[in-house]
């Protein structure tokens, strides 16, 4: 395993080293220690809706093939030939029974086992009979795999907490999210924008979750279109920042949805602009949960270390380098809400991507920040804003202020326990 | 639309050629509100991602602009704090190929080929596209309906396309 380099240098009293973001050799022990590790976020099962349906994924630099086999279950590939490593797949997704490896012409099923090779007498032993062991000449796997709300995760270690273990207090949200669909499920349907940028996957990592930049990045969104983001994160803003522990991290702005009351107003809109879609939510819910679902909104919610549920999309963080990162962004698909969706849809493609008149500015922020950490004085990232305020909630999860760095100091606590942990 | 042949149509071959360079250098020299008026009442921008363009009403777009919308983009990049694209990027673009594909009464179909060289703060980047352009003369004068630029890498991850394309 890659060594790790001391980390006891890189932290400080509410500061942590700018090398934690640039060291190749910090990002080539991430990639051992926890994204081929922990439980990372890989793609959503309705991606993979019909059977032998498959899409290429990624797990850090490593490509992911998620597929599901003609029984229906859902499987996570390497996409490396067991012969000489070829690439056994090229396309994007599809739907096929079996990849055929071009060089060789090794046949994998979409279960990842080895269907055949060609010319197989090569393969036979002086008695005829001793053949390989074909069965573990199949593709590479991730070793668990497990989903919750239809949300698929990976982890490259055979052993470890399990996926509820990792999720802990922020399976909650997902339960949340999927409250806003009138048959309980999301889906991810409309395709990815991959947007990259060059900088470090922890710098994209903590701003998802970072209240304080919004006034300030987004001000010029906010003073030619009338979103109403603006005020959520303003001082005056009554949401809270949360740190629900394995690195989990949320901003809810329940806390100020509530104080304005107003069904769908975490959207922009309301009830009688999407007429189908509330009426869905009352018959399934009844006015008054429906009510609350709707005045409520949809969580924000960074769950560690690559899913980003921001509201009305999906982030999947992607690092590639130390100082290169990939952002795969889509639009959430609530079933059964077919008007609230196409909102969806055209808000999203504005916002976000290369494009967005949010992300393109937030990522002029990342890329500033790491050519701002060349500079070698100071050495660190201070983040210590709110610790005067933070305090527990009823859960007993640290909460401050929305604009507070309570997720950037859980965020590194959690990211220094994986780093430091025995393997 | 019935097909164009150029070779017949000079003067309107060098009428929409005048209007595509000009859009370009609009665009290089960042002057937003001159480019915002090329546009009819009811255009759309176009940028599609993962290929030549299916439906945009059903698949994510890199930009799918209204009129409404390209109004925002450009009122955006006005207000002094699209930091995207501050400093503004360094663009020089060549638009080649152009032909004429159809014209129908008021409009026309070009299409052309563009490649712009971006320098930003995070370096240099080439961006390499089939340009369409959908015309429509208003008074004498050829504006822009529609405009879709489907960049030859668009299946890849892309830096920020925050300048107008």
């Amino acid at each position: 395993m890659t060594a790790l380099p001391p980390l006891d240098g890189l932290f400080g009293e509410n500061r942590v080293h700018g090398a934690l973001y640039g060291d190749p050799a910090i990002f080539a022990a991430e990639l051992e220690r926890i994204w081929y590790r922990t439980w990372v976020y890989v793609g959503h099962e309705s991606e993979v809706a019909a059977p032998n349906d498959f899409i290429m994924k990624s797990i850090g630099p490593q490509q992911v093939l998620m597929t599901r086999d003609a029984r229906g279950t859902v499987h996570l590939l390497l996409n490396r030939c067991s012969h000489r490593g070829n690439e056994v797949c090229t396309a994007a997704r599809g739907n096929a029974r079996s990849f055929t490896c071009p060089f060789h012409s090794w046949t994998f099923a979409n279960d990842g086992s080895l269907m055949g090779r060609a010319f197989p007498d090569g393969y036979d032993r002086p008695d005829g009979y001793d053949r390989d062991d074909t069965s573990a000449l199949g593709l590479g796997r991730v070793a668990r795999v497990a989903s919750y709300q239809g949300f698929v995760f990976g982890s490259m270690a055979a052993d470890g907490p399990s996926l509820a273990e990792h999720l802990g207090g922020a399976v909650e949200t997902l339960d949340r999210l999927v409250a806003t669909s009138p048959e309980g499920e999301v889906e991810v349907t409309t395709g990815f924008l991959k947007h990259r940028v060059k900088s470090n996957w922890k710098f994209v990592l903590e701003n998802e979750t970072d209240g304080y930049h919004p006034a300030f990045v987004h001000s010029s969104i906010f003073s030619v279109a009338d979103s109403g983001i603006g005020a959520l994160y303003g001082s005056a803003s009554t949401a809270v920042a949360r740190d629900y522990g394995n690195g989990h991290t949320e901003i809810d702005l329940r806390p100020e949805f509530r104080r304005l009351d107003r069904p769908l107003g975490w959207f922009g809109t309301t009830p009688e602009r999407l007429p189908a879609y509330a009426a869905a939510m009352n018959a399934v819910h009844g006015e008054g949960r429906a009510r609350e679902i709707m005045v409520d909104g949809t969580p924000h919610v960074m769950i560690f270390p690559n899913l980003f549920i921001a509201e009305i999309q999906i982030f999947v963080i992607q690092p590639l380098a130390v100082d290169d990162t990939v952002q795969h962004v889509t639009a959430l698909q609530f079933k059964g809400a077919h008007d609230l969706n196409r909102r969806l849809r055209q808000q999203t493609m504005g916002s976000v991507g290369p494009a967005g008149l949010l992300l393109a500015d937030d990522a002029a922020m990342y890329e500033r920040t790491q050519r701002g950490i060349a500079a070698r004085d100071p050495e660190w990232i201070y983040l210590a804003r709110g610790l005067a305020r933070e305090r527990r909630d009823a859960d007993g999860f640290m909460v401050g202020h929305a604009t507070d760095e309570v997720p950037s100091r859980g965020i590194w606590r959690h990211w220094r326990s994986l780093m430091e942990a025995a393997r | 639309m019935s097909p164009v042949d150029t070779l017949r149509e000079p003067d309107l071959l060098r009428q929409v050629e005048a209007f595509i360079y000009r859009e370009a250098r609009l665009q290089d020299e960042h002057l937003y509100a001159e480019w915002e008026a090329l546009w009819t009442d009811d255009g759309v921008y176009w940028v599609p991602a993962n290929g030549d363009g299916g439906d945009p009403e059903a698949e994510m777009s890199i930009i799918f602009d209204n009129r409404s919308r390209i109004g925002v983009r450009v009122r955006q990049l006005l207000s002094g704090k699209r930091f995207a694209q501050m400093p503004a990027s360094r663009l020089r673009r060549l638009i080649s190929n152009i032909e004429i594909l159809s014209v129908e009464g008021d409009e026309l179909l070009a299409a052309g080929n563009s490649l712009v060289f971006e320098s930003t703060p995070r370096g240099d980047t080439l961006w390499a596209a089939r340009v369409e352009y959908r015309l429509r003369r208003i008074d004498g004068a050829l504006r822009l309906a529609r405009k879709k630029v489907v960049l030859v890498n668009n299946d890849k991850a892309l830096f920020s396309l925050s300048f107008l394309i």
